[in-house]
């Protein structure tokens, strides 16, 4: 394969504290050379981008893709290909799958599917407690040199604090993140949205902010305690971001993720009884809106991960108490998360880091230097048009997840490339390469 | 009146809705729409032969996820004084029974023609749910905590009978507001017309964020005494036995205590104030049997006045198709 030539596009790579007009070339799945001036080459196929940004390649931290178990609502083949087209190119897998990933077989089997028929790269993530059931640790060691990048028993939280507190500490040996859905389990039974005076006039049950402070304020205890590595996944009310903060400044070590569906979209939305807004936490206020891109913008939140939990229609063509929890978010977080950057709430470099440089600092450097246009790196790059409007048609989606309450909704930046390993995996029909 | 004349002389575009899923987007306007429809229907009511032909060749569908005498009674009474074909889906033993979602058995009511179809159900939100995937009305008989609008517009009829004008007057409910789907339109329906609420539970049974503009105002008042002073309009609902099993409540005996309308209580209340219940009663709990039965008590006036309002909206409903 020729080397190509990314030509003339905006390079923005916070990790290198690189804004600039400039070129990009990718040799043997590589980044080969970085620039104002074109390379001294002569022989490469040229993307020209001028007028679009490029970037490191999308990392996700938080996404499920169903394999093994629920193949009826996505694959690996089907979720990676999704994650190309929303400018990722790599996804961190949670382990709520059937079976769960608590064994290394399992890690084994996501690794093999995603190297056969993945689009991007695939890291899993593997479970805190067998089974999740809350009971007994996993044997860590064993999945961390399976390689997965973190513990997670998401979608349901790890209710005992005992159990919490050996995670912290036994994840120690590995540096590896535990990752907690943090929800207090009794003040949430049965809960449907976020409760308060919506909740209240849709006469659906309740899911108070307090269930998933109680449980952020116990984990950063906790972690204060053992010294361990603590992520919180997908923080959704103010409190918790103020609880974060205070632990940041007391040194604890926590990092946390919130998702494009909680930073722009309220529990409003609910109203009319959507079931595609149906979503664990849940679609909160305005003021939390406002209080988690304070905690983008100060650094208490360190990332954005989607939490991309597709359903089939049929799982979410019910009574809204029936239906389960989740959006499908891959393929539409850029789009949304620009919006922020239009509106003045967040700088365009803020969110390419909480994209890109900042999940690649939890994963670490076990799987290549990522979140990064260094040279030496991985080519995995995402170039998108910042201006460029479109709407959301999830006839379109690749993921087999049409759960958005986003269908329809017009949307000012969009993915035009995605290049993994060097390999274009995602573009527009308006791309072209031109061969020179 | 004559059976022809029935035709409101307000104007219909004043109403606006094909379906009827709450109270919270009825104007004052509509509701003054319905208590003159449903006075007209009373008249029929009160005819040798109670019937006439408004919806005749019309299919209407009752379709009950949750069992229920007297809304079912009463708009299945109601739509044969209209007229109108009507037929029962027994969840209990139809494919529903068998597992079929309500998307499809929704699907099987439009394919057999049903015009209208009276739906309760557990969940909240599932009559406006099933206004996606039918072309009939739907008029929500109860669906889980949200809404029981047909109830609430029995009760407000029963006050406007009582009453010359709702403006300014100060009702009370008393009970397990949080829970309860007649409270929740009633209090849409009150303040629309214009009527103080006063709310009084315990705390806990109390819906959370009250106050916010996106809710009607209204008072709370945790005593009952207090809260009932002055009152013009009493309503106790029922309370569910579950809900100390829930810890929402210490105990019966505690809520009878603290909250039971009983006669010494109700005397804080205005000489004229109307005592109402949606049914069914739980006497000597939520409401003492001499206050039930007293001379204040509409509770059989809001059963009988529950057919009429009926049939007003299934009329006004079918006025809507033809447009």
């Amino acid at each position: 394969m020729k080397p190509l030539l990314i030509q003339n596009g905006r390079i923005i790579d916070p990790g290198q504290g690189i804004d600039m007009t400039g070129n990009l070339l990718i040799a043997e799945g590589k980044i080969s050379w970085l620039g104002k001036e074109p390379p001294a080459q002569a022989e490469y196929a040229i993307l020209n981008t001028k007028g679009l940004i490029v970037c490191p390649g999308l990392i996700d931290l938080h996404c499920h893709l169903r394999q093994p178990g629920d193949e009826e609502k996505e694959t690996i083949a089907t979720g990676t290909r999704a994650a190309a087209r929303g400018g990722f190119t790599t996804v961190c897998c949670m382990p709520n799958t059937n079976p769960p990933l608590d064994n290394q077989t399992a890690i084994e089997f996501i690794k093999s599917k995603a190297a056969a028929e993945g689009a991007v790269r695939v890291l899993p993530i593997g479970c805190i407690s067998k089974g999740r059931k809350g009971e007994e640790l996993c044997e860590m060691g064993e999945l961390a040199s399976g390689g997965v990048i973190g513990f997670s028993d998401d979608g349901a939280p790890v209710a005992s604090a005992y159990l919490m507190r050996q995670a912290l500490d036994y994840s120690r040996a590995f540096d590896l993140p535990i990752i907690d859905h943090c929800e207090e389990k009794t003040l949430t039974e049965g809960g449907q949205m976020n409760e308060g005076a919506i909740s209240t006039k849709l006469g659906l049950r309740g899911i108070p902010a307090a269930a998933e402070e109680i449980a952020v304020a116990r984990d950063l205890a906790l972690a204060e305690l053992t010294g361990g590595r603590l992520h919180i996944a997908h923080v959704s009310t103010g409190g918790s971001v103020e609880l974060i903060r205070r632990a940041k400044e007391k040194g604890i070590k926590v990092t946390a993720e919130v998702t494009p569906h909680h930073l722009t979209l309220t529990e409003e939305r609910v109203l009319g009884y959507d079931t595609n807004t149906k979503v664990n936490p849940p679609l909160r206020t305005r003021e939390d809106i406002k209080a988690l891109i304070q905690g983008l913008n100060d650094n208490t939140i360190d990332i954005i991960a989607t939490d991309h939990a597709p359903h089939t229609e049929a799982d979410k063509l019910c009574e809204f108490d029936l239906a389960p929890f989740g959006i499908s978010g891959l393929e539409t977080a850029l789009g949304s998360l620009m919006g922020l950057v239009h509106e003045g709430e967040i700088k365009l470099a803020t969110l390419i880091a909480r994209l890109t440089h900042e999940p690649a600092k939890i994963i670490g450097d076990s799987y290549g230097k990522l979140g990064t246009l260094a040279v030496g790196a991985p080519a995995d790059i995402t170039i998108f048009d910042p201006n460029l409007e479109w709407v959301v048609n999830t006839n379109d989606f690749a993921s087999k997840g049409k759960n958005t309450p986003l269908a329809g909704e017009r949307f000012r930046g969009r993915v035009m490339a995605t290049i993994y390993g060097g390999k274009l995996v995602y573009q527009d029909s308006s791309i072209k390469i031109k061969e020179s | 009146m004559r059976a022809t004349q029935t035709k409101p002389t307000v104007s219909e575009t004043i109403w606006q809705h094909h379906h009827v899923l709450d109270l919270d987007d009825f104007t004052r306007e509509e509701i003054e729409l319905v208590f003159q429809t449903t006075k007209a229907m009373k008249e029929i009511l009160s005819r040798p032969i109670k019937q006439v032909p408004a919806l005749r060749g019309k299919t209407l569908i009752t379709l009950f996820y949750e069992p229920s005498t007297r809304t079912r009674l009463s708009f299945e009474l109601a739509a044969k004084y209209l007229s109108a074909d009507m037929v029962n889906l027994n969840t209990q033993i139809s494919s529903v029974a068998k597992g079929e979602s309500l998307v499809d058995t929704l699907g099987t009511l439009q394919a057999l023609g049903a015009d209208i179809v009276i739906m309760r159900h557990p969940s909240s939100g599932a009559p406006s749910i099933a206004t996606r995937f039918i072309g009939a009305s739907i008029v929500n008989a109860g669906d889980g905590w949200h809404a029981h609008p047909t109830q609430a517009l029995l009760d407000l009829y029963t006050i406007h009978e009582h009453k010359q004008s709702l403006k300014g007057l100060k009702a009370v409910i008393i009970g397990d507001i949080m829970h309860s789907r007649v409270a929740r339109s009633n209090i849409w329906g009150l303040t629309t017309m214009g009527i103080g609420v006063t709310l009084c539970s315990p705390p806990t049974l109390l819906p959370i964020g009250l106050g916010d503009q996106r809710l009607p105002p209204v008072r709370t008042e945790p005593d009952i005494e207090r809260a009932l002073d002055g009152a013009d309009i009493v309503m106790t609902l029922r309370l569910q036995r579950e809900r100390q099993r829930s810890g929402l409540l210490p105990s019966i005996r505690e809520y009878i205590n603290l909250y039971q309308l009983n006669k010494s209580r109700l005397a804080k209340a205005k000489p004229d104030a109307l005592v109402l219940h949606p049914g069914p009663v739980n006497e000597g709990i939520e409401i003492s049997p001499a206050v039930a039965h007293g001379a204040q008590s509409v509770i059989n006036e809001q059963v009988t006045n529950g057919v009429a309002v009926r049939m007003a909206l299934l009329y006004l409903i079918t006025g809507s198709q033809k447009q």
